[in-house]
Formats: structure tokens, C-alpha cells, sequence
């Protein structure tokens, strides 16, 4: 069974359809992308499945049980948790205490806590900047304590919003790496993701979006091919313009 | 659990109560009514500044409400001795159940509102308060409760000939309620406190129940607040709404734990240390002018000390002590950037 399954999600802000009637699952153990233009309504569709908005229409279930309109807290207890693509980091805290929030989420006493909290700042390679304030840190470290945070809290299923935009090359193959190790420890993986080349190595599947309906769902070859996709993102004219090259290659 | 374990900075804390502990022991100071005044309040104002520090300073949410709970305090042991000739205790106890249940009933409420006008909405809170009280016969009305004489001791928290008594009150006061802050900083409860005050989704998205976190900080700052007042009720034996329930007041838990630095275990008490005996000594050496020149002078220094440094008289501490750290760093540069 899925571990997360979205049913015919909905969800509007005044007259604008933000998502569609979005329906996908993600199984467990693997890793999901969530693409998408700017627009496409990734993020929307991310802050309705971790309880931030209450969707409009449709239904989402997490682990076997129904989530829609639990608050985020009890979603993220459940095991579904989020980080934010604007990164959020509880400012006036030290970086170790940002995490340290995290861990002491399932209960754990402070010994424990501690130790998962310093567990995860080594796997995202942060433990240089654990006594930092984390409002002082560099986006590409803010970004990775996003991630070790979320990761303290040892969840079921790990959503990343754009965790890799903004990013350099080098920090874009680090981040592909960590996420690699994460999933190896048996977490569930749903990645929004803008930049296409980034999520299309490791995801087993990806679920692409625009203008809030659901364009396509599929492993990431067959996504990569798809010519909707390819209209979406790289617009008519330049569609147009590879089917005519494709033509002439079959023609050949 | 080593971090939560007797630390530096806790042995500075017990040092500094042992210290405490020894004042009444030096006869030139307990001769002086006058100082061992100044010296309670200071205690007193450093406790309730503490208390408002657990949702205003560590939670965040700035509340102009803490007069009501300290006030609620106050009639519980006021009401237990006047209205009922009972011993104090009992109407303590009373008093700060019934300022942690209003203080849930209250924010309740006020919590769905963000900034400021929760803010807002706590100061509304005095006003009705206040006029409640004044009108309320069985509590005394706007005259208010004037204490018996009964049998001082411990048993009617009550002393005539000296303050030594009251200090040692006000003493334990300050222990319990500076230990029960500092163990909250270690524990899950006071990292959640704060998260929600950095940012409550975030801290929501991690699993913190932000509106139970808020409402048990609340209930927990109001009760002891409420303690505070049991404890000033019994030192001025007398209490009435225009004493204990009024924005004047309630502008005072706010401003020492500003002053002195919200969000620290320290700040309340160097908040109180500074602006209790400015209060104190302003009033006794210029109250005296006439025009309320004592209340100038407060306010002017109240305004230099903010803008040298939002953080408080702990961020000026702190700055003093990182100029003092880099010095040597920087002779070893050879340049001298600052201004000599």
C-alpha cells in the first residue's frame, strides 16, 4: 500500500485553482519528484498535504490513516515532514538547538534528543557551525539545516521543498548525495523540485505539474520524453521545433 | 542528561544566592529600612519580570495582561486573611490557580491574534479588570483590604519590626522561581517555547502543538505571577485595584525583563537590580520637587539604555565582554580601529 496517497486534491485561493483535482501516491521506500514551472502549484499542493492549508476539495492519507485538515503538528507526528523552500530558520537559536527542536519530537528524553540532534548535524555536515546562531548562516548551510532538522525528527516520509535551488553545482551534488544516504536509512522521499536535471537521476518516479493540474506521472525516462511535459516546460515553439528534429531522425 | 547538569554559569547563580543568603547577616545594612526595602523589591520585581519573561521573553508574546494575574494573587492572599481571618497560605494557593485559569481563559482567545494585537488585546484586559474590581464589594471594592494586625511569623507571612523576614521571603521566591525558568531552558518544554516565538510554523512543522505550548506558558507565568502578588499583598498589607490591576503596573513586568534582556535567565534580574533602586532613589531624592521629576528622570534613562542596546543591559554586558576578549587579538594586529 502507498505510504502517502493524495486523492483528487483541490485547492483555491479566492477564484484561482492553485491545484486541480491532483491525485498521486508515493510508495514507500522510494523517491517521489514533484515538478513543475514556477506556477505550476508545487508548493501549494506540498503546504496542503503537510496540514499548513486545508484543501478545498480531496482527500490525502498518510501511513493508513486520513490526514485531511489535521493540523501540521500532529501531521508531522504522524511522520510526514516537511522543510520550506523559503528557509525558515528559527533565528535566534543555535544551530544545534534548531535541530535539537526537531529531535525532541517522538517523546525523546534530553540525552537522546541530543544525541539524534548531533547525528543529524554530522550527516548534513554542519557540525562546524552547531554553536552558530542560525540566523547568521549562509543560505546553502540554512538550506542544509532545514534538512537536518526535518531528518531529527526521524520521519516516515521526508518532504523537501526546493532544497536544492539556489545552490552551487558542487552543493547541488552534495545535497544529491545526502538524499541518497537518507533514503539508503529506509525514508521516504517526496521532492518538489524546479530544476528538472536535479530530481531525474534519483527519483523513481516523478509527478509533474502545471497550472495546477497534474501533466504527468511516470519514472523519470519516460517523463523526460513525454512531449506535454516538454511543451510545458520549454514552451510551444521549442516543442515543436524537437518533434520536427525527432521527425527527421525517424524519417532518416 | 550532562547538560542539564550543574554547569559554570549555575555555580555563579548558587554563589550569587549564597551571597544573598549572608546580606541580612552584616548589621549596617539590615539598620538601613531604606536598603533592605530597595533590596525586596529588587528581589520581587526580578520574580515577577521572570515570570512575564516565560511567554514574553522566551515565548514571545508580549503580554500587557501580567497585572491582572499579579493582582488575582494578591486578593487570593488578601481576600484568605481579611475577608476570612485565615492564614495567607491557603488564599496563595487559591489566588494562583485562579490566575492560571483566567490567564488560559483569557489568551485562549487573544493567542489567534499575532503581534500586536495580542498585545493590544492584553492591555483592553487590565482596563476590565481594573473597573471589575472597583465595583466588586465582596473583594473589597475600590477601597480595597486592609490588613488585621495578627501574629507575625511564617505561619501570617507577616513581620512588623523588620524587613529581615520579608527578604528571606522574597529570597526563596527568587530561588524558586529563577530554578523553575532555568530548568525549563534545558528541557523540551522551554526549546519548544522558543521555537514558537521564532516561528510558529516552523515549530508547528516540526511536530510542537504551538497554541497548548503557548497556553501551558501562559498558565505557568500567570500562576507564578500571581505568587508574586501574594507576596507583595502581604508586604504592603493592604491591596486595591488601583495597587495591584493597572497598566502601571503591568508596563513594570514588561520593561525590567526588557530592559534587562528578554528571553535570558539573567536579564530579569538585571533589569530589576538597575531600574528598582533608579525608581526607588530617583523618587526618594527628586519625588520630593514636585511635577513627578523623579518619573522624568526614570524615563530618560529608560531611553538611553534601549537605544545604546535593544537587547538589554545583558546585551550591553555582553558587549562589554567581547571588547574586552578582542583586545588582545586586535594589539596583535597593531591597528587600532576604534576610537581611543
Amino acid at each position: 500500500m502507498a505510504l502517502l496517497e493524495v486523492r483528487d486534491v483541490t485547492r483555491k485561493f479566492g477564484e484561482l485553482v492553485a491545484n486541480d483535482r491532483v491525485s498521486f501516491t508515493v510508495d514507500a521506500g522510494t523517491i517521489v519528484g514533484l515538478i513543475g514551472p514556477n506556477g505550476a502549484g508545487k508548493t501549494t499542493l506540498f503546504n496542503c498535504v503537510s496540514g499548513l492549508y486545508p484543501v478545498t476539495a480531496g482527500r490525502i492519507f498518510f501511513d493508513g490513516a486520513e490526514i485531511t485538515g489535521l493540523p501540521s503538528y500532529r501531521i508531522a507526528r504522524m511522520g510526514a515532514v516537511r522543510t520550506f523552500q523559503v528557509v525558515r530558520p528559527l533565528k535566534d537559536m543555535t544551530v544545534f538547538d534548531n535541530v535539537l527542536v526537531g529531535a525532541f519530537m517522538h517523546g525523546a528524553g534530553g540525552a537522546q534528543a541530543r544525541r539524534t540532534a548531533e547525528s543529524c548535524l554530522r550527516t548534513c555536515g554542519l557540525i562546524e557551525f552547531a554553536d552558530r546562531p542560525a540566523g547568521e548562516l549562509p543560505i546553502g548551510v540554512k538550506k542544509r539545516l532545514e534538512l537536518a532538522r526535518a531528518l531529527a525528527t526521524r520521519p516516515k516520509l521526508l518532504m523537501l521543498d526546493e532544497v536544492m535551488a539556489g545552490l552551487t553545482s558542487t552543493e547541488v551534488k552534495m545535497a544529491l548525495e545526502l538524499i541518497r544516504n537518507i533514503r539508503k536509512e529506509g525514508v521516504t522521499l517526496l521532492i518538489v523540485e524546479h530544476i528538472m536535471e536535479a530530481i531525474m537521476p534519483i527519483a523513481d518516479k516523478v509527478v509533474v505539474l502545471d497550472g495546477g493540474i497534474k501533466l504527468a506521472e511516470g519514472p523519470p525516462d519516460q517523463i523526460s520524453h513525454d512531449e506535454r511535459v516538454i511543451t510545458a516546460y520549454l514552451g510551444a515553439k521549442f516543442s515543436q521545433r524537437l518533434q520536427a528534429k525527432r521527425g527527421e531522425r525517424t524519417n532518416a | 542528561m550532562n547538560h542539564n547538569m550543574l554547569k559554570r554559569k549555575d555555580l555563579f547563580w548558587l554563589a550569587l544566592v549564597a551571597l544573598m543568603a549572608l546580606v541580612p547577616a552584616v548589621s549596617a545594612i539590615t539598620a538601613n529600612s531604606f536598603l533592605m526595602h530597595v533590596l525586596i523589591l529588587i528581589l520581587l520585581y526580578a520574580c515577577m519580570a521572570q515570570a512575564w519573561n516565560i511567554i514574553g521573553g522566551y515565548g514571545g508574546q508580549t503580554s500587557f495582561g501580567h497585572s491582572v494575574f499579579f493582582g488575582i494573587g494578591a486578593y487570593g492572599a488578601g481576600m484568605a486573611v481579611v475577608t476570612f481571618g485565615l492564614s495567607p497560605w491557603p488564599g496563595i494557593l487559591i489566588g494562583m490557580l485562579a490566575a492560571a485559569v483566567v490567564a488560559v481563559l483569557i489568551s485562549y482567545p487573544c493567542f489567534k491574534l499575532s503581534g500586536h494585537y495580542f498585545a493590544i488585546a492584553t492591555f483592553a484586559v487590565v482596563e476590565i479588570f481594573n473597573r471589575m474590581f472597583m465595583v466588586w464589594y465582596w473583594v473589597g471594592g475600590a477601597l480595597g483590604l486592609d490588613y488585621p494586625m495578627v501574629e507575625e511569623g511564617l505561619k501570617n507571612l507577616m513581620w512588623y519590626d523588620s524587613k529581615t523576614g520579608y527578604y528571606y521571603c522574597a529570597l526563596v521566591l527568587f530561588v524558586l522561581i529563577f530554578g523553575i525558568v532555568r530548568f525549563l531552558e534545558g528541557h523540551r518544554f522551554g526549546y519548544y517555547l522558543r521555537a514558537v516565538r521564532e516561528g510558529q510554523e516552523t515549530a508547528e512543522s516540526l511536530g510542537v502543538n504551538s497554541t497548548a505550548v503557548k497556553l501551558a506558558a501562559m498558565a505557568l507565568s500567570a500562576a507564578l505571577a500571581g505568587l508574586c502578588g501574594a507576596f507583595f499583598v502581604q508586604y504592603n498589607l493592604r491591596v486595591d485595584p488601583g495597587m495591584v490591576m493597572s497598566l502601571d503596573m503591568s508596563m513594570k513586568f514588561v520593561l525590567v525583563t526588557i530592559l534587562g534582556g528578554a528571553g535570558t535567565l539573567v536579564g530579569p534580574l538585571l533589569g530589576a537590580a538597575v531600574l528598582i533602586p533608579l525608581q526607588e532613589y530617583t523618587r526618594a531624592l527628586w519625588g520630593g520637587l514636585g511635577g513627578g521629576v523623579d518619573l522624568i528622570i526614570f524615563g530618560f534613562l529608560i531611553i538611553v539604555i534601549i537605544i545604546r542596546q535593544p537587547a538589554g543591559i545583558t546585551g550591553i554586558v555582553r558587549d562589554i565582554a567581547k571588547r574586552f576578549r578582542r583586545r588582545p587579538a586586535d594589539e596583535k594586529g597593531g591597528a587600532s580601529l576604534g576610537t581611543a
